[in-house]
């Protein structure tokens, strides 16, 4: 039996509780002081909250394992205090059959650190034209939920119609990447006065209000459930809400990034700060800020993106699309949404934990912290802050927008089912 | 501050200078009055005007910058450039006379034969000088002079001229 | 000045003014019978072009052999280093070799922007054209022969009508004009599509005008931009009879230009597409001359980058005060 109890932390809510594991499960909540003996970890002053959730992840293994891998990215992922990643399909070969999610589901089971719940694609080599064996991943040892083309926009309503209708078969979900490929054509950047500025040309907010209209629409036509990834435009909010207050089965995610980041940052022709979709205006950050905070963004997802250093290396037009998230995501979130008093604890964990696991229909992710629950925990001090440093990412990769900028608060130990994979900030090796 | 020459000195040099230009040219016949800007610009305008005067017959003028030859460009940020003016018929087979206000350590007046180089081959160059208050460091001497005044080195010669400071003087500055 | 010229935004106005009169000093070199002065003589001026341009190229290369300094020509094009990969690579190998200036075109925007940030190298970065971003020395050429031409006894622009007219979404030479004849007091309106304007463009310091014909007697300079053909296939026009009716410079308008009125165009030129051959031959036209003004221009901008001693972040150039000499 391994049990070890949490001693002088707090819950979301503020209150001083002390938790004991035993074994994969939380045993006991309470004030109760451990008796002599007890395996204690003293975490004075932080706040225990139930492991964070990511449903949009980019593992980059198999195929480009110079960039990250399923342990790697699972490193990253526990050291930002996530307890379950989920894995985007665009890797090579593409996700698109049970093999290949079989093959990354066992390649997280190995590392042991989190949950990696493979995303399967919505059609064959992401192509757009014909479905992929949705079942099939489905009914792998995967158990695929969530469906995406990731990097793709699901384009042709007609293939995003039958998507939408197949997977009512087991509940599952679409995940669409709201982009219009023919109105962002080698777009490098937001469309808008800084595009124009730069000479960079530009993706237009309207090339993601058009599919996610589309696809609301069409959610509805056929009565089943979208998930929009990464909400960037005060539009897209807008639509989402319209659709919500019409019953319409939606969700929606938008990254830590886009809650902080803007377009000007461009202006240096840094490609750190090249992102699909792109960063945008300050006035799509308040609205997604706001859209986060009443809940018609349903989470926060990282879009956890590494890219080798050269292809951020060189120019704009010939660098790679994406930005690293895990290890940064709740220190983000907490900056834009808790310090400005947007949301609450228990929002927070809402939005980062029990609704994604809700959406994608993971059982033993998001649970509450309570006697008899999965023990996937994560301790955060908000009281220390720290400075970013590339160069100490747990990621193989080092483009991360946010190198040198402090940030609040800090995830100090991790627990998943039970076993402790982060202690005092280090990854807990042999694990 | 001293002064060293006053607006009646200044004039009664330029007027002995545009002389002895005369004499030792045998006349005025291929001369090319160059100054180098800003201040001496404007003295070889004078004394091109006064050899003018005295041989009734408009002399060949111009100025001459030197900023792109000086040897000292690396040593601080790159200066502007001042006019370079040269007359029709540029300076080849002609006898320039180069005019400066103060004759010091000679750079400036080397720095002006190698833009002179580039310009052409002169029958001869000759230098006139308002002021030469000594320590050379180059082999180079002036052929006609104002006024000699032995300085030491800490020591700042000012020149003023009317055309461009109001009123024409030379003072001293800094006696050691 | 600053240490490196990527963008009209790196000059204040004094510095444009600088860079015109010094211009102007040294364009007297063209007539002199030796043209050379020793002022750069033992620095070397890399020439780095990612992108084919013969006509900058060479006009950068007299520049900086006329000022004598050693100018090493590169050109990526066609070579075998792949897309993205070559920038780095080639700044860390100039660098090696002791470049104190490189001049780049490429055809990605922000690229010069890079090489200079990334502090691969130590020398100036001068960007000759990247992208649909900025093409600095060409607006100043045009600046320069605009004043020329239409203000000579002033310092700078104020008042002049410059009428831009063409591609200006997709055209560097139009977004460094912009920035810079305004910067100088230039009165600017851009001709042109709604299709070929830049997103925003109603916020620029500029009049808009979707016709030619609109402008075409009010101008003091009509700046004729190239039309690349292939953007009929992006949809940008319909068709070239369309647009040469709307927006080129025809006969029929060529007779509608003031007398004094210059007609320009920083090259190459599409015959009879956005100008016709006898607009570009006319009296008013100054196409060849601004190729001639570019030389001097460029010596004027490689002289203050690199004439002194190596400039400093936000190092000023100092007054002609002649001192212990």
């Amino acid at each position: 039996m391994r049990e070890i109890s949490l001693v002088g932390g707090q819950n979301a809510a503020g209150a001083k509780m002390n938790f004991t594991i035993t074994d994969q499960k939380i045993s006991d909540i309470s004030s109760k002081v451990p008796g002599p003996g007890a395996n204690v970890l003293d975490i004075s002053g932080s706040i225990v909250i139930p492991g964070l959730v990511d449903l949009h992840t980019h593992l980059r293994e198999p195929g480009k394992e110079d960039a990250e891998t399923v342990a790697s990215g699972a490193r990253a992922a526990v050291a930002g205090g996530f307890t379950a990643i989920s894995a985007m399909p665009n890797t090579d070969p593409v996700a698109d059959n049970a093999g290949v999610v079989e093959q990354v589901f066992s390649l997280g089971k190995a590392a042991g650190l989190c949950d990696v719940f493979p995303i399967g694609a919505v059609t064959q080599g992401q192509a757009g034209k014909q479905l992929a064996e949705i079942l099939a991943m489905h009914e792998s040892a995967a158990k695929v939920r969530m469906f995406s083309d990731d990097g793709h926009c699901v384009f042709d309503p007609l293939v995003m119609r039958r998507a939408l209708e197949y997977v009512k078969m087991f509940n599952g979900v679409i995940a669409q990447h709201a982009q219009d490929p023919r109105l962002t054509i080698d777009a490098q950047m937001n469309e808008g006065e800084i595009s124009a500025k730069l000479g960079l040309k530009g993706w237009p907010a309207v090339a993601e209000e058009a599919i996610i209209a589309r696809d609301i629409l069409l959610t509805d036509h056929v009565q089943s459930r979208l998930h929009v990834c990464h909400v960037t435009t005060a539009g897209g909010v807008e639509l989402i809400r319209w659709a919500k207050a019409r019953g319409i089965n939606v969700t929606a995610e938008v990254t830590p990034h886009h809650l902080l980041l803007t377009d000007e940052l461009a202006q240096s022709y840094d490609p750190v700060y090249k992102v699909n979709p792109p960063l945008r205006t300050a006035r799509d950050v308040e609205a997604l800020r706001e859209g986060l905070a009443d809940g018609t963004i349903d989470i926060v997802a990282t879009d956890h993106a590494p890219h080798p250093t050269e292809s951020k290396e060189c120019e704009w037009s010939a660098a790679s699309f994406g930005m690293l998230g895990l290890e940064t995501a709740l220190s983000i979130v907490v900056q834009t949404m808790i310090s400005s008093k947007l949301m609450s604890w228990s929002d927070l964990i809402d939005r980062f934990s029990i609704a994604p696991a809700k959406i994608a229909g993971y059982p033993d992710q998001g649970n509450a912290l309570e006697v008899g629950n999965p023990a996937n925990i994560t301790v955060f001090n908000p009281n220390k802050s720290w400075t970013v440093n590339k160069d100490l990412a747990m990621s193989k990769s080092r483009n991360t927008p946010f190198h040198g900028m402090e940030l609040p608060g800090v995830v100090t130990d991790v627990f998943y089912k039970g076993k402790q994979v982060l202690r005092d900030t280090k990854i807990v090796s042999g694990s | 501050m001293t002064n060293v020459m006053n607006e009646g000195d200044i004039t009664r040099a330029l007027r002995r200078i545009a002389h002895e230009i005369i004499e030792r040219n045998r006349g005025s016949e291929n001369l090319v009055v160059l100054g180098i800007p800003t201040r001496g610009a404007f003295l070889s305008a004078r004394v091109a005007e006064l050899i003018s005067q005295i041989e009734g017959k408009s002399i060949r003028r111009g100025t001459l910058d030197i900023t792109m030859f000086r040897d000292d460009l690396r040593m601080r940020a790159p200066k502007p450039l001042l006019p370079t003016e040269i007359p029709p018929g540029g300076i080849e087979n002609t006898d320039v006379i180069l005019v400066d206000d103060v004759f010091f350590s000679g750079r400036t007046i080397r720095a002006a034969l190698d833009a002179l180089g580039e310009l052409g081959r002169p029958n001869s160059v000759q230098l006139a000088v308002l002021v030469d208050r000594g320590h050379r460091e180059l082999p180079i001497r002036a052929d006609f002079v104002g006024k000699n005044i032995p300085t030491s080195r800490e020591e700042i010669v000012k020149v003023h001229l009317a055309e461009i400071d109001g009123l024409d003087e030379v003072l001293i500055e800094g006696n050691a | 000045m600053k240490r490196h010229l990527l963008s009209i935004n790196d000059l204040t106005y004094d510095d444009a003014v600088l860079i015109l009169d010094t211009a102007a000093e040294l364009a007297k070199i063209s007539d002199a019978p030796v043209k050379k002065l020793p002022t750069l003589r033992g620095r070397t001026v890399v020439n780095l072009f990612f992108e084919d341009s013969t006509r900058t190229r060479i006009s950068f290369e007299a520049a900086a052999k006329r000022l004598s300094a050693d100018v090493i020509n590169f050109s990526a094009k066609g070579s075998s280093l792949s897309k993205g990969e070559s920038l780095k690579d080639t700044a860390l190998t100039l660098q090696a070799m002791g470049a104190d200036a490189v001049i780049i075109r490429h055809n990605a925007s922000g690229a010069p922007a890079r090489l200079a940030d990334q502090q691969w190298m130590t020398g100036s970065v001068i960007n000759a054209g990247d992208g649909t971003h900025e093409h600095p020395t060409q607006a100043l050429l045009d600046a320069f022969t605009i004043r020329k031409h239409l203000r000579p006894e002033n310092k700078d622009l104020t008042g002049v009508k410059v009428s831009i007219v063409g591609d200006v979404l997709h055209s560097r030479v139009a977004r460094s004009n912009v920035l810079l004849l305004g910067k100088l007091g230039a009165e600017i309106t851009l001709v042109a599509p709604p299709t070929l304007l830049p997103v925003g463009v109603e916020k620029w310091p500029v009049k808009i005008a979707f016709g030619l014909d609109a402008v075409i007697a009010d101008s003091d300079v009509v700046m004729m931009l190239r039309i690349q053909r292939e953007r009929m296939a992006e949809l940008f026009f319909p068709s070239e009879r369309e647009y040469s009716r709307q927006f080129g410079l025809n006969s029929d308008r060529l007779r509608k230009i003031k007398p004094t009125a210059l007609v320009m165009h920083p090259g190459p030129m599409n015959r009879g597409l956005e100008i016709s051959a006898d607009s570009a031959d006319s009296l008013q036209s100054v196409i060849v001359e601004q190729v001639t003004n570019g030389v001097s221009v460029r010596m004027a901008v490689l002289y203050l980058l690199l004439g002194g001693a190596p400039l400093a972040a936000g190092a000023n150039v100092e007054s002609n005060e002649k001192v212990g000499m």
